[in-house]
């Protein structure tokens, strides 16, 4: 049977990991390369590795970094941030990446997603949606590393993404990002039923049991989150015994 | 040894390279059909769509190369379906090695996933290529498309309904799963391919 999915994710900033709260207020928490083979070891199902400083000071993704890392990992793999185009997709894939992800750029310019879908197969495209929930009770999709709001909802553009040739989404819930007070499961198990493709689900993420609730309830196929493995609070073998615990399927 | 990986457009070569390397094996990416003839072993990796990728085969030569080779070869993914006689991805003619035809998977729950993304596991497994891996071992996978159940099966995975995970005729081995994304298990597979096929 097809399991759930365990993802540490690999924020990079000047080729360092680092964790935040609600986007903001860095820490480092340790070399990149390091820290993918910890964790492809204790049986990480897949890694994400995002440059969240590259959109907005328009940096190219370390490539090099990425080599680095693909050498010492035997798991999947998924490289983001600043990526713009199928030459910078066709760089990171050489480089090891197995998928890229998509955010800001394939907002602003939805055809690229069909450009890579066609260039490299929807199994390699990422679509990365950061999402807020408004006052309005309605989800948003951010732009930029959660710095500029848009009007479109969440839903609709996850939904365009689909259509366009995205293989899986990565959501993330910026209300619950480094809170540690669970994930999103509203918005999640809107997703992950109503799309035809995998929805890994990310922010929030601060106990076991949240990661129960983020599959049971929010039908997530991947759960994502960086801290909590970063600062060793949860071991992923540990995690993978609780969710084993609960009849939920994992590898182990 | 002299491995060879053969170079086309289908994408992930990388990541087969970087495998080996890990398991200590040097390999030699190239589409040169002299280098991949006399080759000790051949595999044939590959991410991508089944039509273009045999429209690049074909108008190389290298489809009838691939038929015709006589030492062990590996198919990787969509290496192994191109290895099948047909697949559904665009009504493509493939290379015919294996009798198996290739399907799209039609679920009927709504809550299964098409493409199949993830870790499944492989049973029912036969030949050395499997040896020192239990049933039930854990593999990666990323596919849309499946081989179904036939004479040639020598793993099976389960997803929509059982299909085949792995395929093996005379020297021809085939795998859905990706060995260099897989763990400890995707390394013991290249490891047997390596030493024991």
């Amino acid at each position: 049977m097809l399991t759930k999915r365990i993802i540490p994710c690999l924020d990079i900033k000047d080729g360092r990991t680092v964790k935040g709260t609600n986007f903001v207020n860095l820490r480092d928490a340790g070399d990149p390369v390091e820290l993918g083979a910890l964790y492809a070891q204790q049986g990480a199902d897949e890694l994400v590795f995002l440059d969240i400083t590259a959109t907005v000071e328009k940096r190219k993704t370390l490539s090099e970094l990425v080599n680095r890392i693909a050498h010492h990992i035997n798991i999947p793999f998924t490289v983001g941030g600043g990526i713009s185009s199928v030459e910078d997709v066709s760089v990171l894939l050489q480089n090891g990446a197995d998928k890229i992800s998509v955010n800001t750029s394939a907002f602003k310019k939805p055809e690229l997603i069909r450009e890579l879908e066609k260039q490299f197969g929807s199994q390699c495209v990422v679509l990365a949606i950061d999402t807020k929930k408004e006052e309005d009770g309605e989800w948003y999709v951010y732009l930029n590393g959660g710095r500029t709001k848009t009007d479109m909802k969440c839903i609709d553009w996850a939904k365009k993404g689909v259509q366009l040739g995205a293989g899986e989404i990565l959501l993330t819930s910026m209300n619950h990002d480094g809170t540690k007070a669970g994930f999103a499961v509203d918005i999640t198990k809107e997703l992950a039923t109503t799309l035809p493709i995998p929805v890994i689900a990310s922010g929030g993420g601060g106990s076991m049991q949240h990661f129960v609730d983020i599959f049971e309830e929010g039908k997530a196929d991947a759960a994502l989150a960086a801290s909590i493995f970063h600062f060793k609070e949860i071991a992923i073998p540990d995690l993978k015994a609780y969710l084993k615990g609960k009849d939920i399927e994992v590898r182990i | 040894m002299n491995l060879v990986i053969i170079k086309y457009n289908a994408g992930n070569i990388q990541s087969v390279l970087y495998a080996l390397e890990r398991i200590g094996v040097e390999a030699v990416v190239t589409d040169d059909h002299a280098l991949i003839k006399k080759a000790d072993k051949v595999i044939f990796p590959g991410v991508g769509e089944a039509s273009s990728a045999m429209q690049y085969l074909n108008e190389r030569g290298l489809d009838e190369l691939i038929k015709n080779l006589q030492q062990p070869v590996l198919g990787i993914c969509l290496g192994m379906q191109l290895m099948c006689k047909y697949s559904e991805e665009n009504n493509t003619e493939c290379l015919g090695i294996f009798d198996e035809k290739v399907k799209l998977f039609k679920p009927t729950d709504a809550a299964v996933k098409v493409p199949q993304i993830g870790w499944n596991t492989i049973y029912d497994l036969k030949t050395d290529l499997f040896k020192g891996l239990p049933d039930n071992s854990y593999c990666y996978f990323v596919h849309g498309y499946y081989a179904a159940l036939g004479e040639h099966t020598i793993a099976t995975t389960d997803y929509v309904q059982p299909y085949s995970s792995g395929l093996y005729k005379d020297n021809f081995y085939g795998v859905q799963f990706h060995p260099e994304k897989s763990a400890a298990v995707g390394e013991q597979i290249l490891k047997n391919f390596i030493l024991n096929a």
